[in-house]
């Protein structure tokens, strides 16, 4: 392709408008990001089961408004699912001792032919806005953006008053130091089944609400779901960290988090503008998680490793000889 | 009739049994605790005396016998539903708090020692900080002002005393210590035991305190146990204890198990 012609078809314009949309997306993908944090934060756990429960709640809250309920009540059905889902994983986990890594992908896995099950063994079900009425729509993106702020907005003011609370702070303090934690009286199991069935609540909650976003559910809505979760994460916190430091408190924190989602997909909307492959989406979102994911370790090793170590014995011994 | 705060009876817990690795740690175990008794613990290396007391705290079940705390069966019970009745303090400064949470939540953690916890009452309330910060005070180390530093920033021996100071915010039946000062510099070590002494009299408090420091150990507490493969081997308490030198431990010692006391650590210290 002629690259002056390429270049001629990248007007500021057209990204311009495709961010909106984009920015509603990513609201939607901050709540995965919140839901995220909770496992792989503050209960140090990488949960996989939210591949599935994204899926799940876009799946229940489809075919209830096909149904002809309410989309809100859809939605928190969606939630109640997912908490399920979420409590399944955190028995695997505690109550049968396997690994929560593997008991996160043995629901996930369920969850496949479950969510199949919900939407009437179809891999697909659309839900026109023009049919029903619907909490948010990418037909209406401006509508759409402020119903995510306020659901985004809600969820961390939630999340920010759970956490303060007896039983938030036995969850983190579970995350944090489990021996601590028992020896304190605080059941870890309990708070691991709370903190994951919290979790994926949260991220069926946000697969009921891209579900009605974009007009549909997918049962392949969910696959990937952790990593840009955990994009949004990382790329929050690091933002944030870098904006706020030592004043980061919990609630920014949150706020980040969901912004991390929200800038994920602004980025995303200008590799689509880009016309770049977007097939390698997928490799990019991964190699940016593992640089990041790798980071705070490389750091550790930066100031103290063995091959540092010796190179500064060597260096000393031959100091020595030159003496 | 004085009370009884802690009976340990005919207790024996083996490690990897039915493998090669087999290990009897506690072989037939018997110590009663009154209330008010401050018991320090001595004993070589893989005596059992950790594992002694991690069977009262419930770490894992035991395999046989029995344990009693304030005429409670705790026998079956999992660590964090005696917790309510236990204080503990570990060997490493970094296990006994949550390094990411604030001095405030970490003591208002331990405040609700054994209570459910409930999702809507607050984590700390406006009283207890109050509570905390005249709490603080008594350990002399300048962490009434910093209620909400994160405890990872405080060093092993603030870290310690911390520690000591939550296990006793609820007044616990029996406070297990495990070479709470072992991993401390003399003069830290000294001022946490120092502290330990405070809270245990101040309360009144029934301890259990494991220690490699012959010295310590006589100085401490009005009864010493000397444990041996698994069992408690010596029990010196009242006058004899008061009276006890480190070289009428050290023959004891040997004249009871019929071995030298061979824990270079004991010896050093
Ligand atoms: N969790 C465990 N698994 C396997 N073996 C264990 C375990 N805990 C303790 N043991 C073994 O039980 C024996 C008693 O250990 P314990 O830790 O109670 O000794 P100790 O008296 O506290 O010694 P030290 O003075 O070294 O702390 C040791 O042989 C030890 O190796
Ligand atoms: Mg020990």
């Amino acid at each position: 392709m002629d690259i002056t012609a390429y270049f001629q078809s990248l007007t500021p314009l057209s990204l311009l408008n495709r961010l909106p949309a984009g920015i509603a997306q990513g609201l939607i993908w901050g709540i995965v990001a919140l839901g995220v944090y909770i496992t792989f934060r503050l209960l140090d756990i990488a949960d996989l089961s939210v591949d599935g429960t994204f899926c799940t709640g876009g799946a229940v809250t489809v075919m209830l408004i096909l149904a002809g309920w309410n989309p809100y009540a859809a939605v928190a059905v969606a939630l109640l699912a997912g908490l399920i889902a979420g409590v399944v994983t955190g028995l695997l986990h505690t109550l049968l001792g396997i690994p929560a890594i593997l008991a996160g992908i043995l629901t996930q896995y369920a969850l496949y032919s479950l969510n199949l099950a919900i939407m009437d063994m179809k891999a697909n079900q659309a839900v026109s806005v023009d049919k029903f009425v619907l909490m948010l729509s990418s037909r209406y993106v401006t509508y759409s953006i402020i119903v995510g702020v306020v659901l985004v907005a809600l969820i961390i003011a939630a999340l920010y008053l759970y956490f303060g609370t007896e039983q938030g702070s036995a969850i983190r303090a579970t995350g944090c130091n489990q021996q601590m934690a028992g020896a304190n009286g605080i059941n870890i199991n309990l708070m691991k089944v709370i903190g994951l069935a919290l979790s994926n609540g949260i991220v069926a909650l946000a697969g009921g609400v891209m579900t009605q976003f974009q007009g549909y559910a997918d049962i392949n809505m969910g696959r990937g779901a952790i990593v840009i979760g955990l994009a949004a994460v990382i790329i929050g916190e690091v933002i944030g960290e870098a904006l706020f430091r030592k004043r980061m408190n919990f609630a920014l924190r949150l706020t980040f988090v969901a912004l991390g989602g929200v800038i994920y997909y602004i980025v995303v909307e200008i590799v689509l503008w880009l016309k770049l492959d977007t097939n390698f989406l997928k490799m990019l979102t991964a190699v940016i998680v593992a640089i990041f994911l790798a980071v705070p370790y490389l750091q550790k090793m930066s100031r103290s490793s063995f091959k540092k170590a010796g190179k500064n014995a060597q260096r000393a011994q031959d100091d020595g000889k030159e003496v | 009739m004085s009370e009884i705060m802690l009976e340990i009876k005919d207790v024996y817990k083996a490690f990897n049994p039915g493998t090669i690795n087999e290990k009897i740690a506690l072989d037939g175990v018997n110590l009663t605790l009154e209330k008010g008794d401050f018991v320090t613990v001595i004993g070589g290396n893989g005596a059992g005396k950790s594992t002694m007391l991690n069977a009262v705290a419930g770490v894992w079940p035991i395999d046989s016998g029995s344990i009693q705390i304030a005429g409670m069966n705790v026998t079956g019970l999992p660590a964090y539903k005696r917790a309510s009745l236990i204080g503990r303090v570990f060997q490493d400064p970094m296990t006994g708090t949550a390094a990411t949470m604030q001095i405030e939540e970490n003591m208002a953690l331990a405040l609700r020692r054994g209570r459910s916890r409930s999702p809507f009452r607050p984590g700390v309330t406006h009283k207890e900080r109050d509570r905390f910060r005249e709490q603080l005070k008594i350990l002399d180390l300048g962490l009434e002002d910093r209620l909400t530093a994160k405890v990872g920033l405080l060093s092993g021996g603030q870290r310690q005393a911390l520690t000591l100071l939550m296990a006793t915010l609820q007044t616990p039946r029996i406070l297990l210590l495990d070479e709470h000062t072992a991993a401390l510099d003399p003069k830290t070590a000294e001022k946490v035991l120092a502290a330990t002494e405070k809270v245990v009299s101040k309360d009144h408090l029934t301890t259990l305190m494991i220690t490699h420091n012959m010295k310590d150990a006589i100085a401490h507490g009005n009864r010493l146990v000397m444990m041996s493969e698994g069992r408690v081997i010596l029990d010196i308490r009242g006058e004899e204890k008061a009276k006890l030198t480190v070289e009428d431990l050290l023959h004891k010692f040997s004249s009871v198990s019929g071995e030298e006391f061979a824990s270079d650590k004991v010896l050093l210290s």
